[in-house]
């Protein structure tokens, strides 16, 4: 072979242009490997593996439109007496250069206010849609291994999410956001030792200083939105990597993924998505307003407004402040003054709600005792212990998003403001632990309308009367598929432990570890339903042609514990 | 038999349980089922020309938006911005959302729906792939002289330690400013200091004042001052709400014992709340009760600013007040505690 054939000599030298520049590239990058991987790399198909994309879409509007409005944005504390485009009550006051510039961007801007209100809007949808898609992810339990990682990336992508908001709305400088600003302020006073440090380090001096609109641009601008994007890197990589999880449903395993290909199906569908996505966030923009900072005006640390709420993902921290009681939680130790009255609500309940996220897959990974990869997602209902703890804890945001509006609530029905804080306060602790029980009731009785259906069948409705005059209702057992999809899963039963004792009687450390976990792993897995098997079926139809079956005294499907066995009915 | 091979299991199995199996088997991926564009070629064209046609409305909604920006120019109002931010924004949208819903709606009614089936495999790395990656560890390790070169390592260490300082300490000495977090502690009120209405600046005479009016209040400065980041900075700190009350309601203040920080019924208290700092604006003249807006804390202007709900724990700072010999309201010195929401070194 002489030394000036090309490698791809071999084969058929292409002839059209998109051939020719196919292999011009393959020639310089070897692209071919990575297309005979991906381009028809299989995606299983649901509505709820959207809720992520519209994340990551709305992230790419809120980089488009943000791009539009640092062109005119000027991020400065300088103060001027503004004379511009704005409605006439701004003319002639004194404001920042970073307020003046809103106005005039939302104003003499062609364009400006609609990208500005498309850009508020989009990150609004961005936090709702990771906020949603994470209620998926847990629910399903899709963050179980090999995805524990990749949960961690996307719970740091939300908290991120968060910082991109709060910075992003503060810096128009309206009284507002100053006063959101302000509340920062206190909330980081509060924080002991270092809070006064804390805070100048923030302002470069004392509140408001002329320094935190500059530096919350750059965080705003730079550095959140340089992390979000490595992270979302990061999270599509490991997606990709351990490939989309799935439905339950028939010939889906773990071994598996069943779909369509990613060429032509998702291009068509996630393109499409982006598209939709993008074209609801511009009606949205278009049709209504958000955040008209003019009728606020410039930042003035003396007015405030009445019934002003900050944005919705950040209700919850405000609500946590409102319902804190301030008798008796400020404390004076040595003479250093500790006021838990901001530090629990503002401090340590994000702190608990985020640490329930960061730990609860390696909670659930120990209790259940499962070292397997789980690529089909669980039905909800077959995990009763994790759904009912997913909804107490959403019961608990919701409470304290709700106690962040507690005043617009006593205006709009004319309730005592003080009464409905009582309320929040008594909710907030009793609504999770009621809303976990009746969730994981439901739970439990939509595991045995599932048993009931796969062992008796669907009602048809149809009476047949026999010629000893018995009647009975003839019932249509399940397809296939339908039983597959009621019989597929696993009831995890808690964790057995080694004895305290060895067969010397030799105490064994690590014991009472072992019983703590055991414990947790109990209250998980204590009541559970087993799936229906062959066994118990063929059993219900040989009891009888007529699917007659009688309940058992001692009913097998719902086992409680292993020593008390009919606790439960 | 099986019961899941079975294409009607249900009624057909009579197996005991001896003989079943511990699960049911996988029935397999459900057989395909044509929609009406795979079998009748006409719905297939319909549904070519329905994506054709919302392509299309996507380009019009394009055209249409540079018609509205050249055409419809914003003549200066408010309401003019939002008649031209409706338009491209409704037709933007309309661009947008018809590339979306053609190209999904190709996808959903055209292209092959027939489901594929890819393997996965274990993440983990086989045995003998980790067996030469822990080798290839252990031999660079090795290489390096690490684990013999102990003083190097203590110094590679260090070098790697330290250099954060020269990029740490410039940083952190400029970041908070002078850190002298001891201004927390002092406002621009002094003595002899008059008070003046927020915003226009007009000092307050104690004559002027009816029994029940409220007054928001800042200290009297300069036009040249107040035009100054300083002074937001200052007037953050030093903003005062100022009530008459009937001398007969005042149940008490924060005066101490031998002085007099009120007068004649006017009481003056920093505005700045000391839960988290917003401004407390919203008085209630039948029981002289001042709520703050942001978290609901409540103080009874009566009874020395007390609080009586919410999540703030002390009374907000009074500010002694006087008049001068023209009957203008004056301070009598600073607030005697530092103002607004309580930190660390408070009391120190």
């Amino acid at each position: 072979m002489s030394t000036d054939t090309s490698p791809s000599s071999t084969v058929e030298p292409p002839t059209t242009p998109a051939g020719k520049a196919a292999d011009y590239l393959d020639q310089r990058t070897g692209v071919g490997v990575a297309v005979k991987e991906f381009a028809r790399k299989v995606f299983p198909d649901h509505w709820s593996f959207m809720l992520g994309e519209m994340a990551l879409f709305s992230f790419v509007v809120l980089l488009l439109t943000g791009v539009f409005l640092t062109m005119f944005f000027d991020p400065s504390m300088a103060l001027i007496e503004y004379h511009g485009a704005g409605p006439e009550s701004m003319q002639g006051q004194l404001m920042s250069v970073a307020f003046a510039s809103t106005l005039d961007l939302s104003f003499e801007v062609r364009g400006g206010l609609l990208m500005r209100q498309i850009h508020h809007w989009a990150a609004l949808v961005f936090m709702a849609s990771i906020v949603v898609h994470m209620m998926r992810v847990f629910f399903t339990g899709a963050f179980r291994k090999p995805r524990e990682i990749n949960w961690l990336v996307g719970t740091v992508l939300m908290i991120l999410g968060l910082a991109a908001g709060f910075s992003g709305y503060s810096l128009p400088d309206d009284v507002l956001s100053g006063n959101g600003l302000r509340i920062t302020d206190g909330v980081v006073k509060s924080i002991p030792v270092i809070g006064s440090y804390t805070s100048y380090f923030l302002f470069g001096g004392e509140f408001p200083g002329e320094h935190i609109i500059p530096r919350l641009f750059t965080v705003h601008i730079l550095l959140v939105p340089a992390l979000i994007l490595v992270l979302i890197g990061v999270h599509l990589f490991l997606m990709v990597l351990h490939k989309h999880t799935q439905y339950p449903g028939g010939g889906r395993t773990d071994k598996n993924v069943v779909g369509y290909p990613l060429f032509p199906v998702y291009i068509a569908k996630m393109g499409g998505n982006f598209f939709i996505v993008f074209g609801i966030l511009a009606l949205m923009g278009a049709t209504m307003s958000i955040n008209n900072v003019w009728n606020y005006g410039p930042y003035d640390p003396s007015p405030v407004g009445a019934g002003a709420q900050p944005d919705w993902y950040m209700l919850f921290l405000e609500g946590s402040l409102r319902l804190m009681p301030g008798y008796a939680t400020e404390w004076v130790i040595f003479g250093y003054t500790l006021s838990l009255n901001v530090l629990i609500p503002a401090v340590v309940i994000p702190g608990l709600l985020f640490t329930f996220l960061f730990v609860y897959p390696f909670i659930e990974a120990r209790v259940t005792g499962d070292k397997r990869e789980h690529h089909v997602l669980d039905r909800p209902r077959n995990v009763p212990a994790r759904t009912g703890l997913g909804v107490a804890f959403l019961t608990a945001f919701i409470i304290l998003a709700l106690a962040g509006s507690n005043d617009l609530i006593a205006t709009h029905f004319g309730m005592s403001l003080n009464q409905i804080t009582w309320a929040f306060r008594i909710l907030f602790f009793a609504g999770p632990v009621f809303a976990y029980w009746v969730t994981k009731r439901i739970c439990l009785g939509l595991q045995r309308k599932d048993r009931e259906l796969v062992l008796h069948g669907h009602e048809t409705g149809r009476i047949v009367r026999f010629a000893n005059g018995e009647y009975i209702e003839v019932h249509r057992p399940l397809d296939d598929q339908e039983r597959w999809l009621r019989v597929n899963y696993d009831a995890h039963r808690p964790l057995e432990i080694e004895p305290a004792t060895d067969a010397r009687g030799v105490k064994r450390p690590g014991y009472q570890k072992d019983k703590q976990w055991q414990k947790l792993s109990r209250f998980f897995f204590e009541d559970r339903v087993e799936p229906v098997t062959p066994a118990e079926l063929a059993a219900a139809h040989a009891h009888g042609e007529h699917d007659e079956i009688e309940a058992a005294p001692r009913s097998p499907e719902l086992v409680s514990g292993t020593e008390n066995a009919d606790r439960e009915q | 038999m099986s019961a899941n091979q079975n294409p009607h299991p249900g009624q057909e199995v009579t197996a005991t349980s001896s003989t079943s199996p511990e699960r049911f088997e996988d029935p397999g991926v459900p057989a395909h089922k044509p929609r009406l564009t795979d079998t009748d070629p006409q719905a297939a064209r319909r549904n070519e020309r329905i994506v054709t046609i919302i392509f299309a409305i996507s380009c019009l909604g394009a055209i249409a938006s540079l018609v509205a920006y050249f055409a419809v120019r914003p003549d200066g109002t408010t309401e003019g911005t939002r008649l031209s931010t409706a338009l491209l924004g409704v037709t933007m949208a309309i661009s947008l959302l018809g590339i979306g819903v053609g190209a999904i709606h190709w996808a959903k009614s055209l292209m092959s729906d027939h489901e594929h089936v890819d393997e996965r495999h274990e993440l983990a790395s086989p045995p003998e792939v980790r067996a030469v990656a822990v080798q290839h560890l252990a031999d660079g390790a090795e290489d390096s002289g690490i684990a013999r070169r102990g003083v190097l390592k203590g110094a590679a260490v260090s070098a790697l330690a330290l250099f954060p300082l020269t990029f740490a300490v410039p940083l952190i000495s400029s970041v908070g400013g002078d850190w002298d977090v001891s201004k927390f502690r002092h406002t621009i009120w002094e003595r002899n200091r008059r008070l003046a209405y927020d915003p226009s600046g007009r000092l307050i005479k104690a004559s002027d004042l009816t029994v029940g009016s409220v007054a928001h209040v800042i200290p009297e400065a300069s036009q040249e001052e107040m035009r100054s980041h300083e002074w937001i900075t200052e007037k953050a700190k030093a903003v005062v709400l100022l009530v008459r009350l009937n001398p007969e309601d005042l149940r008490s203040d924060q005066s101490p014992e031998g002085e007099t920080w009120s007068y004649d019924g006017i009481v003056a208290y920093s505005k700045i709340c000391t839960h988290v700092g917003c401004p407390v604006a919203l008085y209630e003249q039948q029981t002289h009760h001042l709520l703050c807006p942001c978290h609901q804390s409540t103080f009874d202007m009566a009874d020395g600013a007390k609080v009586v709900f919410g999540p703030a724990n002390r009374p907000l700072p009074q500010l002694p007040i006087t008049v001068d010999d023209e009957g203008y309201l004056m301070a009598q010195d600073d607030f005697a505690e530092p103002v607004g929401p309580s930190y660390w070194e408070r009391l120190k």
